[in-house]
């Protein structure tokens, strides 16, 4: 091999080396893939979303299946929140969805619950069974309350955590 | 009154340069693009501005990325969280480092080098020389080595922020004993394609452009003396390193990546 051709073979190596890298870089540390995540378009209407943000995960029994790709209000100015979900999946129509909370202080999450019903969630459908995040600090302030107001209505606080169906 | 006018001056001076650069730019994107295409010399280029830059990039790259680790450990270890510590190192390589300090190195390396050698040939008269046998030194000179800056802008970038996550494993694991596996589960959890990866491809691809720009530009016009090749090479060290900096700016603000 003479000097040019030594050379080239460096640059191509070189060239490779960077490619490499930046393939590295894109599927392995950034999980590029050529489908794209999502496919399975989910939209489910929340109460009280408290501090979910975009891109926050949505996990089945602590397995992330996909995530919030979006966040609005409806006509009824309730929460909008539109799941973006791995499409291999096989959601009931009566899976229910909430808003928890990793930790006592950590990120928002949704957890999804799958139902038993035979038929099963298409792209675009609503999930109509959902549970609204908990407030802490409302929380901690219907407790308060209940304790300042004595024995006689300790209880009435309804708990925020009731299942809260909404027609669709 | 003399000052306003020192200033029209200037400022038609600015907008007159900045005209100037585009219509080389478009000149040399156009004399790329036409035949012949002048592959050897684009692979000589590609030597001399990537192969040659690779010790430099790798070096500063594994340097930056163990400070950061180290850095990073001990400011996540006020707040217990060194379990975080790939996420760290790895977005503020991707998104911020990586480009930046991959095209400020690429700027000092092969920038300046470049400028000085167009700029010499300009001095010794070797561009009147071409001119005169009817060869355009945009076509010969200048386009091939900006394609070649261009090209090897994302390549540098994507191995100055492999050698800094080495980097930051080196210190942040094996130094300072953190756990192995959260160092790569937290990278791998919080670094997104679309979100931080491609917007560091965007940064890399734009710097590369400015600098290729800025570098062949600048030794084009320099002037025909060593003073003038002194005065461009200096230049274009100053004005890249600036308008880099100033660009990541404006993307990371615009488009917030």
């Amino acid at each position: 091999m003479d000097r040019s051709t030594v050379r080239d073979f460096i640059v191509g190596l070189f060239v490779l080396a960077g490619l490499a890298a930046l393939a590295y870089l894109s599927i392995s540390i950034g999980g590029f893939t050529w489908h794209g995540r999502g496919g399975l378009e989910l939209s489910a209407g929340f109460d009280e979303t408290g501090g979910l943000t975009l891109r926050a995960p949505v996990v089945i029994s602590g397995v992330r299946v996909g995530e919030v790709s979006n966040i609005s209000l409806d006509s009824n100015y309730r929460a909008l929140v539109n799941l973006d979900l791995d499409p291999t999946l096989q959601l009931p129509t009566d899976t229910s969805a909430s808003i928890v909370t990793a930790g006592i202080l950590g990120d928002r999450y949704i957890e999804l619950q799958l139902g038993a019903d035979d038929k099963m969630l298409k792209s675009g459908d609503r999930i109509n069974f959902t549970e609204s995040a908990v407030i802490l600090e409302r929380l901690i302030g219907q407790l308060v309350y209940g304790v300042t107001k004595g024995d006689t209505k300790s209880g009435s606080a309804q708990s925020p955590t009731t299942k809260s169906v909404n027609t669709p | 009154m003399n000052q306003i006018s020192l200033l029209g001056n200037r400022t038609i001076r600015l907008v007159q340069q900045l005209g100037n650069m585009t219509l080389f730019a478009l000149a040399m994107v156009a004399g790329a693009a036409k035949p012949p295409l002048r592959f050897g010399s684009f692979v000589r280029e590609l030597y001399k501005i990537g192969v040659l830059s690779l010790i430099i990039i790798c070096v500063s790259g594994l340097a930056v990325g163990m400070v950061l680790g180290l850095q990073g450990y001990h400011t996540l270890a006020r707040f217990g969280a060194q379990r975080s510590l790939g996420a760290v190192v790895g977005l503020s390589l991707i998104r911020e480092l990586g480009p930046v300090l991959a095209a400020l190195l690429v700027i000092g390396r092969a920038g300046s080098a470049v400028t000085a050698e167009i700029g010499t040939m300009v001095a010794t008269e070797q561009l009147d020389g071409l001119r005169m046998l009817s060869i355009n030194p945009i076509d010969l000179i200048a386009a091939p080595r900006a394609m070649a800056m261009l090209a090897v802008m994302p390549l540098l970038t994507g191995l100055f922020i492999l050698c800094g996550l080495a980097g930051g494993y080196i210190s942040g694991v094996q130094l300072m004993h953190g756990d192995p596996g959260s160092y790569m589960s937290s990278l791998r959890a919080n670094v997104d394609f679309n979100n931080d990866v491609a917007g560091s491809f965007v940064k890399s691809i734009a710097f590369g452009a400015l600098v290729s720009i800025i570098s062949t530009y600048r030794g084009y016009t320099s002037a025909p003396t060593s003073e003038g090749v002194s005065a461009s090479t200096t230049s274009t060290v100053v004005i890249g390193s600036v308008s880099v900096l100033l660009l990541d700016y404006v993307i990371t603000a615009l488009w917030g990546v």
